[in-house]
């Protein structure tokens, strides 16, 4: 029988909490997690779905076929795509439906985890995490794919909580707002949006550049988990329980 | 090698999943109750939009400087058919904007009273529901002007726009919108575009102007406006020809 921690607690200091069943991952960072997982695949793929209507951005206020675009592209194909094939309404009838989920989802969960502490606790960086020592140290680690064991592995590393940080309050929110700002009925009423973007086909611009940001995040993530161990990665974002890495044997040990 | 397995049938695992999932989407978007549920979301975004933000909200103007240097025109660029080749070939002389429904005074006017009457000019973005946006000024009739001028009923809670032009099919093109945008000050229906009379493409003599929707809602080549209780009874249903054709959302507000 596995003994059990609380992550909450301080990690305890003389005890190595190594090869336990931890509670790593509260309810509300898993219930939103795999919301968002729902959500944001569906908003992506039927956003490209929207975006190939005129697979052209521009920058600015206004922008059509006559005007200057920064970038051209073909249609993404259809197993990129929902629905799978060509059809603005379906596409739009989709990215709608996601999106009350998405982004008042976020909302809930921000609310939440300033209440919890979750955000103080896990996710704001630590006194000397952002010193230039302490970045390189990390960023060594990762290169060589040296994951931290015991209590340090309960913890996000300064990389990973510069990730998520980036895509939980820039990326993420960037994307509702552009999205409320490429809305006609949201800029008559909201005008400040369309200011901050510096304008509608702008906004439409930042949407499509942070889209494809998430799924830079998404791809590094899905890496991260597959190297630190799929099966406890997962289980610990589907029922909370980690199981925390111990030192490596050295038959594991890489030469 | 049990870890590098594991991660291999991941791999093929998460690529199968998102397949089926993909497929499954699709596959359930068939289904009239998924339908259904997906298209409530076109009411929430509605009530959502109604429910915070001021409902005479004015839709940003620019000034002559930032307009397109080019407005693009799309849908239809000529309705093509004899009766309206026949009010182009007349510079739109036996044209006449009838109004009736549920008013108690049924109008015709003509381009020339309509030029006539009290006008409102604005340069205003059009977005295309597919993704592009123009920059243009138009001048018209606020809508309001000609529905107290028709007296409009107590019971009319929508304003049908029917047009000359047949958007592809055989279906004319018409569109519909609620009276919270009818008596928005800047919803006007403009006979000028740029500062010279409507041009064919962009829907000669008169087209409608909502500023706070998408350009499908800008209905062109107008004929007739009629003020109706209820939409269900209008062609198909849905209060609008690409609502009807492809399940566009009625309200174009997002």
């Amino acid at each position: 029988m596995a003994t059990i921690v609380q992550s909450d607690a301080p990690a305890p200091s003389e005890a190595d909490p190594s090869g336990t069943l931890v509670k790593r991952h509260r309810l509300s960072t898993r219930l939103w997690h795999w919301i968002n997982v729902f959500a944001l695949a569906t908003l992506f793929m039927s956003g490209l779905g929207i975006f190939n209507a005129h697979p052209r951005l521009y920058w600015g206020h206004y922008g059509a076929n006559f005007d200057h675009a920064w970038l051209v592209l073909e249609r993404f194909p259809g197993w990129l795509t929902l629905p799978g094939h060509y059809n603005l309404a379906m596409s739009r009838h989709w990215h709608f439906f996601a999106a009350p989920f998405f982004a008042f989802g976020l909302l809930v969960y921000m609310i939440w985890s300033l209440i919890n502490g979750h955000f103080r606790r896990d996710l704001a960086f630590r006194k000397g995490e952002l010193a230039p020592g302490h970045i390189a140290q990390d960023i060594a680690d990762h290169a060589r794919l040296r994951f931290p064991t015991g209590a340090e592995a309960l913890r996000y590393n300064v990389l990973q909580k510069g990730a998520y940080n980036k895509t939980l309050f820039l990326l993420l929110p960037v994307l509702i707002l552009t999205g409320m700002t490429m809305s006609p009925g949201m800029n008559a009423a909201f005008p400040w949006l369309v200011e901050i973007f510096g304008g509608r086909q702008s906004a439409r611009s930042i949407h499509f550049i942070a889209a494809w940001a998430v799924v830079a995040f998404f791809i590094v993530h899905i890496a991260m988990v597959l190297l630190a161990g799929p099966f406890n990665e997962l289980r610990s974002m589907l029922s909370g329980w980690y199981r925390v890495p111990g030192k490596p044997t050295a038959r594991e040990e890489r030469p | 090698m049990t870890l590098i397995l594991s991660r291999r049938a991941l791999v093929t695992g998460a690529g199968a999943a998102a397949t089926a999932l993909l497929t499954g989407c699709d596959r359930l978007a068939e289904h009239e109750s998924v339908r259904k549920a997906l298209f409530t979301a076109d009411n929430f975004h509605l009530w959502m939009q109604r429910a915070i933000t001021d409902r005479n909200a004015l839709a940003q103007e620019f000034s002559p400087d930032q307009m397109s240097p080019v407005f693009r025109a799309n849908g239809t660029f000529n309705p093509n058919t004899e009766d309206y080749k026949a009010l182009w070939r007349n510079g739109f002389a036996d044209w006449r904007l009838k109004i009736d429904g549920l008013v108690d005074r049924p109008l015709s006017l003509s381009l020339a009273q309509l030029h006539a009457m009290p006008h409102r000019e604005q340069i205003t973005r059009h977005d295309c529901v597919e993704g592009w946006s123009a920059i243009g000024k138009w001048r018209g009739v606020p809508l309001a002007v000609l529905l107290h001028a028709a007296r409009m009923r107590t019971t009319a809670r929508y304003l049908v726009f029917h047009c000359a032009d047949f958007g592809g099919g055989t279906d004319p093109y018409y569109e519909s919108i609620d009276l919270v945008d009818a008596f928005h000050p800047q919803t006007i229906l403009a006979y000028a575009l740029n500062d010279r009379a409507l041009p064919v493409q962009n829907g000669a003599p008169l087209r409608l102007r909502v500023e706070r929707q998408l350009g499908y809602k800008q209905a062109k080549y107008l004929m007739r406006i009629e003020a109706v209780s209820d939409l269900a009874s209008i062609f198909g249903g849905k209060g609008g020809y690409w609502e009807d054709v492809a399940g566009y959302q009625w309200y174009a507000g997002i």
